[in-house]
């Protein structure tokens, strides 16, 4: 196991920066999601890891060992990686047990240590009993599994997954997430995870790198990207929230409460500061709106099971967004209180 | 009904009319040559099929056709398997170009293939003389003989072989072979465990093609087999009907059907071995796999031009040679040098203006005729069940799966006596050529044309329907736009390959009414050899011509209709 560090990596296809000066320092047995909008140059940073595609710029690190740079590249099969690709790409002519030993044949392990880590690595994702069917027979979460055993066989220092859930439903989708968390607790493999869903990215991954453009924008674990998000842009693609123009609020800082209801009032030309407010800060009284400082207008509902989702316009046309737990009437004036409030950065 | 309905349902009527007359038309000689060859059986020993299978010649021409023919499948197997890996695997220089010179061989007619490497061997060679490398007057033609047959047969079919693999090399998705690369395999590894077993389907049909396509050519043996006295089925077909005529009519018929039987078994081989090795592939394909020469890439490439330089620049080097020297025999000099036959054939042989007319006539016509039917025809199909679609489109590729001397015995047949009712009789004239051409290529022209009508969203017509466009109009302003660039394609494919056809028309073609592969064979009888040559040059720049022109419609069809571009 080693960690794995990617300095200032540059992609260019043409004149066009696919991924532009990236840099990243994973840890040993580190959960890593690469999270983006489709385009962002995440999947061409994985080829880069995985060796399919060469580095114009920057330098690829495996522990001590130079795996990519300018004018250095080691091919995928010489990186001891292993990788799931979305289609699974399990070989059609080749059984289920064949698919999962051709790593280790490759490796000129043969006889009864072949068979015990085929078997073993078949047990790891429940599919000992499938070990002679082809791939066409099986499910795709069956193909998902095989594709697993494949990659953990040979114990290899890098896994990679190139948004490997995408190609299911949403309920293999949620069973699969666990599979993918208890893997990588009972092997600690390093794994670097692709793709453009935060919630798989949230549940699964130590920490996330956000992408956008082809530059990191973001390098922060799950609970620093929802609380503390840099941007606006990083505050709109994970979770939910409203992002208001206040008088008050330094980046990067918790805005409190009373600074909140201040800022909201201050004159419009000293309304410079952005500030993310998510939904679980607004407090509706939806009883005595006279009596509060800030009164909204309730515009639209969503019922969401636990709670509903209220979209509100403040007087002066800004929206905001709140849950409360019962339903409310469209139109109705309600009184509001922020508890609390995050300042961003501006988008670079 | 509504007057709409009834509307709508005489536009199905009469497609489905039209439809059922193509299938019909497309089957007859077919069902003619079966009666005639079965009829008589009655007669025990004396009935013309026990005859044919206790001749010797039978057997022994079987025999010849099945050793060529199997020998040609090996060459084009091991040089159109090398171009495809080569070309469409690695990342070697000059691809289009490679692609175009290698498929060119396909293209050019066969007689004119022979022609071309008679005039580079032997001891007459116009090039070897000019070089001064040519061996000894009285020394044998080595290409008159079973290999030099097979060595021609196998650079002709190659394509299909490199056609057929490159098709399951492009539908071959990257994540297999970069799974199989990060899992630590070389590249050498990749390609033996992973892309071989994968492809093999496409290889073997592509070895099936090209020994079906061998079987069923007639210009190649033709021209090398029959001065040495060396005959298979077709060759021996026409040289029965050349000395003996329509009286023996019955057992050509009965030698047809065994050629027949052959190519249909091949092609059902073929079918049912894609079938078993072919996988449900997922992943991203139609990209070709960039394996990394290194210092090998110059090698490759200087490989592949090699071998283009022996297989096409050479013959084409040797019959552009013959077409300017005033005699066999004389070297090509400066002083020499004349372009005497050009202005024989063209100026002075009213034959070869007429074989023109003839060819352009009767190419141009059926390219015409057939873009006329293939639209209708292909909507109609479209709309057809799937089990009668695979049905009715086996009928229509019947004709051309078929070797050419079947369909030309079996249109004798049929069109042998005067028509009923009208008293025409079309055997002897360009009419007879003409309906077999259209029987012949109708599938050439259909498959591009089904293809692009197979890709439209069907919710363009939907939304015309809507808008009040009735069928007719539909089908004229609808689909007719949007499927025309392949229907053009379609039918300049069908010229391309009845202009220069000769193994049909070689049993059709009567006086006055030859056409321009009869032509060049019949000058090469002759001991012309310097005039064929010319004419060979000029079709050979038509050919070239045409499969440019094709080229450029290449962007706006679909993947495949142009073979030779991705």
């Amino acid at each position: 196991m080693a960690g794995l560090t990617i300095e200032r990596v540059t992609k260019h296809f043409g004149d066009h920066a696919a991924v532009d000066a990236m840099s990243l320092a994973i840890e040993p047995g580190e959960f890593v999601a690469l999270l983006g909008p489709s385009g962002c140059g995440k999947t061409t940073m994985l080829r880069m890891l995985a060796g399919f595609e060469a580095v114009s710029q920057g330098e690829i690190h495996l522990g001590d060992t130079l795996l990519a740079s300018a004018t250095q590249h080691t091919p995928p099969e010489a990186r001891n990686m292993a990788m799931v690709f979305q289609s699974y790409a399990l070989w059609p002519h080749m059984s289920v047990a064949d698919n999962v030993g051709y790593p280790l044949k490759l490796r000129q392990i043969r006889g009864a240590d072949y068979q015990r880590r085929v078997a073993q690595a078949l047990d790891l994702v429940a599919l000992g009993p499938y070990a002679a069917r082809t791939p066409q027979d099986l499910s795709g979460g069956q193909r998902q599994r095989v594709a697993l055993a494949r990659c953990l066989v040979t114990d290899p220092a890098v896994v990679l997954l190139d948004e490997p859930l995408a190609n299911l439903d949403r309920h293999l989708r949620a069973s699969m997430e666990h599979g993918f968390a208890d893997f990588h607790r009972r092997t600690g493999a390093t794994m670097v995870y692709v793709t453009h869903d935060q919630h798989e990215a949230m549940a699964l991954a130590d920490r996330i790198a956000v992408m956008r453009a082809g530059r990191l924008v973001q390098w922060a674990t799950p609970e620093t990207l929802y609380r503390r998000p840099r941007t606006p842009w990083v505050a709109s693609f994970i979770g939910q929230g409203s992002q208001l123009m206040l008088g008050a609020g330094a980046p990067g800082q918790h805005v409190a409460s009373t600074t909140l209801m201040q800022g909201l009032h201050a004159p419009e030309h000293q309304r410079t500061h952005t500030v993310l407010v998510r939904p679980e800060h607004v407090y509706i009284h939806a009883n005595a709106p006279t009596s509060q400082d800030l009164t909204a207008r309730v515009e639209r509902q969503t019922f969401r099971g636990e709670r509903f989702e209220v979209h509100l316009r403040l007087p002066d046309g800004v929206a905001l967004m709140a849950y409360h737990p019962e339903a409310l009437h469209e139109g109705q004036q309600v009184g509001l209180t922020l508890t609390e409030g995050w300042g961003l950065e501006a988008d670079t | 009904m509504t007057p709409s309905l009834s509307h709508g349902s005489q536009h199905r009527w009469l497609l489905s009319a039209l439809t059922l007359a193509i299938v019909l038309l497309s089957l007859a000689p077919s069902l003619r040559l079966l009666i005639e060859a079965l009829s008589d059986l009655a007669q025990g020993a004396e009935a013309p099929l026990w005859r044919v299978l206790q001749s010797t010649a039978t057997w022994r021409a079987l025999s010849h056709s099945l050793y060529t023919s199997t020998l040609g499948m090996l060459i084009a197997l091991a040089l159109g398997s090398l171009f495809a890996f080569i070309i469409t695997l690695t990342d070697v220089r000059g691809k289009a170009a490679l692609v175009f010179c290698f498929m060119l061989p396909m293209m050019i007619p066969p007689q004119v293939t022979a022609l071309a490497w008679l005039q580079l061997f032997g001891p007459a060679s116009p090039l070897l003389k000019s070089l001064g490398l040519a061996p000894p007057l009285g020394s044998p033609q080595p290409l008159y003989s079973a290999e030099g047959i097979a060595l021609l047969l196998g650079i002709q079919s190659a394509p299909l072989v490199f056609l057929g693999l490159r098709t399951s090399l492009l539908s071959l998705p990257r994540e297999l072979v970069e799974a199989a690369r990060i899992s630590g395999a070389r590249q050498s590894q990749v390609w033996r465990h992973v892309i071989l077993p994968v492809t093999r389907s496409g290889l073997v049909a592509g070895g099936a093609m090209a020994f079906i396509s061998s079987l069923g050519n007639f210009g190649i043996p033709a021209m090398l087999g029959i001065p040495a006295g060396y005959y298979v089925l077709p060759t021996l077909i026409y040289q029965r009907m050349a000395s003996f005529g329509t009286h023996v009519l019955a057992e050509m018929a009965s030698l047809s059907l065994l050629i027949g039987v052959l190519a249909l078994a091949g092609v059902a081989l073929q079918q049912r071995w894609m079938g078993r090795s072919r996988y449900g592939l997922v992943g991203h394909s139609g990209r070709a796999h960039d394996f990394a020469l290194g210092r090998y890439r110059g090698l490759a490439t200087a490989l592949l031009v090699a071998l283009l330089s022996i297989i096409l620049v050479a013959p084409l080097a040797a019959l552009a040679t013959s077409s300017l020297v005033p005699a066999m025999g004389v070297p090509l000099s400066a002083e020499s040098a004349t372009l005497g036959a050009y202005a024989e054939v063209i100026g002075r042989q009213g034959a070869t203006w007429r074989a023109m007319r003839n060819s352009l006539w009767l190419a141009g016509g059926a390219a015409l005729v057939l873009m006329l039917c293939c639209l209708p025809l292909a909507y109609r199909l479209q709309r057809l069940p799937p089990r009668l679609q695979s049905v009715t489109l086996s009928a229509i590729e019947l004709p051309y799966a078929l070797p050419g001397v079947v369909l030309a015995v079996a249109c004798i047949l049929l069109f042998v006596r005067p028509l009923p009712l009208i008293e025409v009789t079309l055997y002897g004239t360009l009419g007879l050529i003409f309906i077999a051409y259209l029987a012949r290529f109708l599938v050439v022209c259909l498959k591009p044309v089904a293809a692009s009508l197979a890709q439209l969203d069907p919710s363009l017509e939907e939304a015309a329907q809507l808008a009040g466009a009735g069928p007719w109009r539909r089908l004229i302003t609808i689909a007719l736009p949007l499927v025309a660039p392949a229907l053009f394609a379609g039918g300049l494919l069908v010229f391309l390959l009845a202009v220069n056809e000769l193994t049909v028309s070689a049993l059709l073609w009567s006086a006055g009414n030859e056409t321009l592969g009869v032509l060049i064979f019949n000058l090469d009888e002759g001991g012309e050899s310097v005039l064929a040559a010319a004419v060979s040059m000029l079709v050979v720049g038509l050919v070239a011509a045409l499969m440019l022109s094709l080229s450029l419609l290449a962007p706006r069809l679909p993947k495949g209709v142009v073979p030779w571009q991705d």
